[in-house]
């Protein structure tokens, strides 16, 4: 299983609570950048320090080097000497320091050197090398990172694999490199990095196929990726090769899978070459894979597959919503909505944002076929949607736009939703202050009062009246609150629509 | 959640066999009336809806959290130290992944003309055809044969210096890529090379591989301290002849064919 070579920075008592502080500045930090469109991220491949000899895994903080001692370490990477090696290695330890990377990287011939043991023949000093590099790579300060730019062209040629590590810090190193700048993709692409990354994913080594996702999912991510890179992408028969490891990532290579969803993510909200996408099965083939899922879910065994959850449940939103795709041709079967139903229940504690992600789908399930509209209400599934209400404003405007869907689709639906208890829930809503759910809200009863009259009356007779008259006064509500005011207070039959009768109705089963 | 008991069962291995009765047909799509305006539509989302920001950020949390240990995989597979079982080649090792990553850079794409190695399949092929097919030369002198070094580019030259301009122009390559060396006569020694300190029979620093004088044969690797110098020890003044036979030959050469003396010798481990 991919979780254990992941090794997240463990520690107890105080450390435990500055971790947390630690990571909702790093979450705030996200959510700035992902408002202005500028999240980037980096991965890092280090020696795990419990086996260095070092702490207890808890982040080991380096002072820096002086400027003198990193030429030191410089000269004694250069001599062909016995101390090379430790010399290497201590270099290597010593550019887990942002300064004292900032420091090697001004000196002259630094880089040089660095390539010349990257290339050379001898196995170990490669690797050291490597790990040098890698460790620059990583480095916020784009001077350094950028430093790394010559070696790039070698990195590419070792993807033919000396060896899983070395390939894998290869990858690694070219994925951080990626999101550097557009200058360093300028250079990469011709460089011929994605006929490489094409090349690499015939590895059978579940490693090398998470790094290689890693790199994809950098390049895709990148401003310019619609235009310039996705059609090079589609062009090498990556996507077949992304989609199969996203559907096999239960079995095995559960990483290597997360991080091709992703990519095939990045591919399909660029919307530019879904047609392609569509026609080599993507649709039922994730759709299958949601099923797989769920069946083997339980709230215990699900930690991190919710990151392989999000972009697959994405994934199929946006094919279901291009313009050519028929709801109808594609899917029809309902083991789909009770996955989504089993997905959301599992995450929607640890996890609440996958509740949006599974919503939206939900969404454009129902908005056109009555079949899943439908199956919602045969297979019971209304009050768990009703139970997601009070969540947060942007799932509680996404459960009432799934029910005006419903509700959309006639007498014998909005029927259905009254006699399954629809009404109470909403008078609460009611009571909320925002304007955003307080609307869809009001379109819901719209509906519901528009085919199916009697939903008024109980509307009314459970003290809907005053839920309504609350909002008379906001400007964006009141025009939309008068005129359900006006049909509730109509006697059942005289409504506009409400001539079509509870017999005539085809009714649920 | 309030899901229903027997939900999971109905996942099942396949749709329900029994057709269940179609829905209800929907009412016909009416316009919105106003002052109403919902009107069901699928969302078709792009890359920064806020919609996706969550999850967004949860995926970089990962990103940035998840410190890949490299070590697992080595420490798994240490066995007990054996040999390179090649020929010529002493190089000791005591993890799997270490002979492995040492017998691909050195001992997989070994050219069986001249011995030397390459990090690829597809330079070892590119060599071979260029050194040591004879109507290569005689081809080439009629159409361009010079591949192009990129893999997914279908370009051909009629020289490698045309070639090498190529790379360097429209694949952004570095000038002195080592795996593009031009096929040159061998250059007579250079003594007064670099900074040579007194285990002189390694022949290079690694520093001097970029500068000019280097006239290397094309697309071999390695500096050359590979090479242990065969016993005495590194100090004393080395075996004049073979060193200078040595340095006659690109430094970063690994010559396996010239009777394997210069294969790995010696005791040293590289740990």
């Amino acid at each position: 299983m991919w979780g254990w070579r992941r090794c997240r920075a463990r520690a107890s008592g105080r450390g435990l609570e500055e971790l947390r502080a630690r990571r909702r500045e790093r979450e705030a930090a996200l959510r700035k950048a992902r408002r202005q469109e500028q999240l980037v991220s980096k991965r890092l491949l280090r020696e795990d320090p419990v086996a260095e000899g070092g702490q207890d895994g808890a982040e080991i903080v380096l002072d820096p080097l002086t400027e003198e001692e990193v030429s030191e370490l410089l000269r004694g990477v250069q001599r062909s000497s016995e101390d090379r090696r430790r010399s290497l290695s201590r270099l290597r330890w010593a550019l887990q320091n942002k300064e004292t990377q900032q420091k090697f990287v001004r000196l002259d011939g630094s880089i040089r050197v660095l390539i010349g043991l990257f290339t050379s023949s001898l196995a170990n000093m490669q690797m050291e090398a490597a790990r040098c590099l890698h460790e620059l790579s990583h480095s916020s300060d784009p001077a350094v990172a950028e430093a790394c730019l010559p070696v790039t062209s070698y990195l590419l040629t070792y993807l033919s694999g000396h060896s899983v590590e070395f390939t894998e810090l290869c990858l690694y190193t070219l994925g951080n490199l990626v999101v550097e700048s557009e200058a360093v993709r300028k250079q990469l692409l011709p460089q011929g990095i994605i006929p490489a990354l094409a090349s690499c994913i015939q590895s059978p080594h579940e490693a090398v196929l998470e790094g290689l996702g890693y790199v994809l999912s950098q390049l895709l991510q990148a401003k310019e990726a619609p235009t310039e890179i996705v059609p090079l992408v589609l062009d090498s028969g990556l996507p077949q090769h992304m989609l199969r490891l996203v559907c096999s990532g239960l079995k095995s290579g559960t990483g290597a899978a997360v991080e091709f969803a992703w990519c095939l993510h990045y591919i399909v909200c660029s919307h530019t070459v879904n047609a392609a996408l569509l026609s080599l099965g993507t649709i039922p083939a994730l759709a299958s894979l949601l099923l797989s899922l769920a069946s083997e879910i339980s709230q215990s065994t699900s930690e991190g597959l919710e990151l392989l959850v999000c972009p697959v449940l994405r994934c199929l939103s946006n094919l279901l919503a291009e313009e050519t795709v028929v709801c109808e041709v594609q899917i029809q079967d309902e083991r789909l909505l009770v996955a989504l139903f089993i997905i959301l229940q599992c995450f929607f504690q640890e996890h609440p944002f996958i509740v949006q992600e599974c919503l939206w789908l939900l969404n454009n399930l129902t908005a056109d076929e009555p079949f899943f509209c439908s199956a919602v209400l045969t297979l019971d599934l209304l009050p768990a949607l009703l139970q997601l209400l009070p969540c947060s404003q942007t799932v509680s405007v996404l459960v009432l736009t799934v029910l005006c869907n419903i509700a959309e689709k006639g007498p014998a639906y909005c029927q259905e939703l009254h006699r399954q208890a629809v009404i109470p829930p909403l008078l609460g809503t009611l009571m909320l202050t925002d304007s955003e759910v307080v609307g869809q809200c009001l379109e819901l009863l719209h509906l519901l009062f528009l085919h199916w009259p009697e939903a008024a009356v109980d509307f009314v007779s459970q003290g809907g009246h005053r839920a309504l008259e609350q909002h008379q006064s906001t400007p964006e509500l009141q025009e939309r609150v008068r005129a359900l005011l006006d049909m509730a207070s109509q006697p059942v039959g005289a409504s506009a629509a409400g001539t079509t009768q509870a017999a005539a109705l085809p009714a649920f089963s | 959640m309030l899901l229903p008991a027997e939900l999971r069962d109905r996942l099942g291995a396949a749709p329900p066999p029994a057709p269940r009765p179609p829905p209800p047909p929907a009412a016909p799509r009416a316009p919105p009336r106003p002052p109403f305006a919902f009107a069901a539509r699928r969302l078709r989302l792009r890359r920064h809806h806020p919609l996706l920001e969550d999850g967004d950020v949860h995926r970089h949390l990962y990103l940035q959290d998840v410190l890949t240990s490299v070590t697992e995989v080595a420490e798994r597979s240490k066995v007990s130290e054996f040999c390179c079982h090649i020929s010529g080649c002493c190089q000791v090792f005591d993890t799997l992944e270490g002979y492995e990553h040492h017998y691909n850079t050195l001992h997989r794409n070994v050219c069986s003309f001249c011995k030397r190695s390459f990090p690829s399949g597809h330079l070892l092929d590119i060599h071979i055809l260029e050194w040591h097919d004879s109507l290569f030369q005689i081809m080439a002198e009629k159409q361009n044969m010079y591949k192009c070094l990129v893999e997914g580019c279908a370009e051909k030259f009629k020289s490698s210096k045309d070639r090498k301009d190529h790379l360097v122009t429209i694949h952004l390559y570095p000038a002195d890529f080592r795996f593009d060396r031009p096929k040159k006569i061998k250059s007579i020694t250079k003594h007064e090379r670099s900074p040579m300190k007194q285990d002189a029979g390694v022949p290079m620093d690694v520093s001097v591989e970029t500068s000019e004088q280097f006239q290397a044969d094309s697309m071999e690797i390695g500096p050359g301290d590979n090479m242990d110098i065969p016993q005495p020890a590194p100090n004393t003044v080395p075996l004049v002849p073979e060193k200078r036979l040595y340095k006659s030959r690109i430094p970063s050469t690994i010559c396996f064919g010239q009777g394997a003396t210069r294969g790995f010798k010696g005791p040293k481990k590289k740990v």
